[in-house]
């Protein structure tokens, strides 16, 4: 179980999280909706400790991880895998390597199991014969695939997704949200995802969390989220801007 | 009143904004030593970072290299003639390439070749949100990105010197001998009776500390690099423009000291 604290984090005098408090239990899929620019990147890498936080506290299974340092540290983020948004895959490595560079620096297998486990995931995500190209050979919906493979190989418990959909069209679209529901069904793992994508999202999620302002607004089931009538939420939920909804077509 | 207030504090604000960066750079620096000396080491990385810092540089050395000492043997010939003493072109030659020319022109060199390249690369892996994905899974950038660098540069800097003050040497024995009308003998005796070791030891502390600088200074501002392509553009201008000024104004302060001692 994941539980976010009263976190707050300000860049240069900004407030971008105010208080942000909410939980994920185990084995759920929690996703983080809001508009462009309210922090929900910068919550997903506060929680990975990629980023510090001012206050506040974060607990995984009810113990801290934000005091922890070196290989404390080292030791939470084994459990964690974290899908970042342009999918952060080496570019100097075939997407092969790149799923291969866990297992072998964290790992001790052989090349010969390495192999079989990078494979069997180059099979999974459905990028069978594909692991010899370099990232920037294949399209933005393979990169997604392969950098979730990255992550997948190393069997966390815990995967943090930030923008998994972002730039990719409807159908790839789906195959991302579909992607995340066979991992976690296979694997078993608690997510959370950072996404924009309404209304996809309510068929992805267990459980919705709105982020509006630094805080989180609303939390709820996606059918919650859907007949919500915190105006924030109802606004974005709908895809009406502010200005309209002033004008009471809302 | 505020006006004038206003004066002292940005004067206050931009130097408790140097002294900052200047921290943070020593931080940087301590964190790259520290995991230098931390088991495993990156042995395939360092191998083609010297390839690449290394290697690669030669043919800029050389060339570099062959034209400052055709430039020396033509000036120092010319102020030499005027006092009559042609015939220690050599070990003036010598001295000024190794002692002086070779550490700091061809760690230009190399700053402007690898590491503009290097600033720009950390950048990218930056921007791009690779160094993220090394911390998200638990492995330190300064062991995979910094270390290996530090250690390739320690290695290539006074290799590259080394090759830079030979290829000089050569070119001013060109200009002198065979344009000039030097003899061979008086050319190289005289560097043989008056270059010593203590030269080339110099000349070699010289191009460390001067590899050290490159490193830290290209490896750090790519590390901290923000704000996209722009981000990357001022990274790789702000490293070259840091690092060769460092490399001159560390240049006088180990010269002060190595002259004394």
């Amino acid at each position: 179980m994941i539980e976010v604290k009263n976190i707050h984090k300000s860049f240069g005098g900004q407030a971008v999280l105010k208080g942000v408090s909410f939980t994920v239990e185990t084995g759920e899929i929690f996703a983080v909706i809001g508009g462009s620019g309210q922090g929900k990147s910068v919550l997903l890498k506060v929680i990975m400790r990629l980023l510090e936080a001012d206050s506040g506290d974060i607990l995984i299974d009810g113990k801290s991880i934000c005091g922890l340092k070196g290989q404390a540290l080292y030791k939470m983020r084994d459990r964690v895998g974290y899908l970042f948004q342009g999918g952060a895959l080496f570019d100097s490595m075939t997407i092969y390597e790149n799923i291969a560079f866990p297992l072998r620096e964290k790992t001790k297998l052989t090349k010969k199991e390495i192999n079989a486990r990078v494979e069997e995931e180059l099979e999974k995500v459905g990028l069978s014969g594909m692991g010899h190209k370099y990232p920037e050979e294949v399209s933005g919906g393979m990169k997604k695939r392969a950098a979730f493979a990255r992550v997948l190989v190393m069997r966390p418990e815990v995967v943090l997704f930030d923008e998994p959909t972002t730039g990719l069209d409807p159908i790839l679209v789906d195959s991302v949200h579909r992607l995340i529901l066979w991992g976690k069904k296979t694997y078993g793992f608690t997510a959370v995802i950072v996404s924009h994508e309404i209304p996809e999202i309510f068929g992805v999620a267990d459980r919705i969390g709105m982020l509006s302002g630094g805080v989180m607004v609303e939390t709820g089931t996606p059918d919650e989220i859907r007949n919500s009538r915190v105006p924030e939420v109802k606004r974005f939920v709908r895809g009406l801007s502010e200005e309209v909804s002033v004008g009471g077509i809302a | 009143m505020d006006y004038i207030l206003a004066v002292p504090g940005s004067i206050g604000a931009a130097v408790i904004g140097v002294l900052r960066e200047m921290g943070d750079m020593f931080l940087f620096l301590g964190r790259t030593l520290y995991w230098t000396f931390i088991p495993p080491l990156k042995v395939n990385r360092v191998i083609r970072q010297i390839g690449f810092m290394g290697a690669r540089s030669t043919a800029l050395i050389v060339l570099t290299g062959a034209f400052t000492g055709m430039i020396l043997g033509l000036q120092i010939y010319y102020t030499l003639q005027k006092f009559g003493a042609e015939a220690y072109l050599g070990p003036a030659i010598a001295l000024s390439v190794i002692r002086e020319l070779g550490p700091v022109l061809s760690a230009l060199m190399i700053i402007g070749r690898a590491g503009s390249a290097l600033s720009a690369e950390i950048g990218i892996m930056r921007i791009s949100e690779q160094v993220d994905a090394l911390e998200s899974m638990s492995l330190s950038p300064y062991r995979y990105l910094m270390v290996p660098n530090m250690l390739a540069a320690l290695v290539s800097f006074p290799l590259l010197g080394a090759i830079f003050n030979v290829v000089a040497i050569y070119g001013g024995y060109l200009i002198g001998v065979k344009l000039l009308g030097l003899s061979a003998g008086t050319y190289f005796s005289g560097i043989k009776d008056f270059v010593g070791f203590r030269d080339i030891r110099d000349g070699m502390i010289k191009s460390l500390c001067f590899g050290v600088i490159m490193i830290w200074v290209s490896c750090y501002k790519g590390y901290n690099t923000e704000h996209g392509a722009e981000g990357v553009s001022r990274a790789t201008t702000t490293s070259v423009v840091m690092a060769s000024t460092l490399v001159l104004v560390w240049d006088y302060f180990l010269n002060s000291v190595m002259l004394n001692f």
